[in-house]
């Protein structure tokens, strides 16, 4: 059932953003930001995201809109415990796991891998 | 019959290249989407449940997830499968987590020969620096709505 539900809603997110790239004619970076950015709204308002994670598990976590939702939780949690410092720490700080594991692991494949020949 | 009497204008054009393509690649496409995205949360979803069954908390297990799939893709983008992958799979393999992976490794990969600090250092935030900005930007908004709202 976890499969099944993760399934439907990871689906879901991947044809609005399939439909974006057709219709609209969006590059994937952009898709990328906006997603982030999107994920981040929801999650910052309302905690809407969370209830969605809640629901749908990795479905709803591991696509990009729950990258900004951990934005959002982050930058919550360190305005609670720190004050208003807490709105420019927050967001990083709760991804930065994310960020250092994808750079990291970039500079290790392009320590092994070189270029494809097209 | 020649090729200038096919395309006779711009227009003309356009109208044979609507009657060539209908909906039915956009369908199709999300399909594919829809079912490659499915299938990665699926992977995510597995993972997730290993963790919990290890007793891992929420947070970390979120995290532990996405590095998982982050290094994996990564990988695969350095074999070069991920760019064909994603060729099948257009959004299915752009919106999660490995999208990002993959945006991040592939430029690496691209401008190692330009040197290890201008080409590769510079150009793996090439997709992955308007990210982190736009995002840390959205999440201090966030952060200082929450701040006065509470």
């Amino acid at each position: 059932m976890d499969y099944l539900k993760a399934f439907i809603v990871g689906g879901l997110i991947c044809v609005t953003g399939q439909i974006l790239i057709d219709k609209t004619q969006l590059t994937s970076a952009r898709i990328l930001v906006l997603f982030v950015v999107v994920g981040c709204i929801f999650g910052g308002r309302l905690g809407w995201y969370d209830r969605l994670i809640d629901f749908a598990g990795a479905g709803a976590s591991v696509p990009l809109p729950g990258f900004g939702n951990t934005l959002a939780k982050g930058v919550k949690a360190e305005v609670d415990s720190r004050g208003f410092a807490g709105a420019l720490t927050g967001g990083l700080k709760s991804a930065s796991g994310g960020i250092t594991a994808a750079i990291v692991f970039a500079f290790l494949s392009a320590l092994i891998f070189n270029p494809k020949e097209k | 019959m020649g090729k200038r009497e096919i395309l006779k204008s711009d227009k003309e054009y356009d109208r044979l290249v609507k009657e060539a393509s209908p909906n039915s690649p956009l369908f199709k496409n999300c399909l594919r989407a829809f079912v490659s995205g499915g299938f990665i949360r699926c992977i995510g979803q597995l993972l997730m449940n290993i963790f919990s069954s290890y007793g891992i908390v929420a947070e970390s297990r979120n995290m532990l997830v996405s590095v998982i799939l982050i290094g994996l893709a990564s990988f695969l983008t350095g074999l070069g499968w991920y760019s064909k992958i994603g060729k099948f799979c257009g959004a299915g393999s752009i919106v999660p987590i490995t999208g990002f992976s993959n945006s991040v490794t592939a430029p690496a990969i691209e401008f190692k020969k330009e040197g290890f600090i201008l080409g590769l250092g510079a150009k793996i935030f090439t997709v992955a620096g308007p990210v982190i900005l736009y995002g840390a930007l959205t999440s201090i908004v966030v952060g200082i709505i929450y701040y006065f709202v509470r």
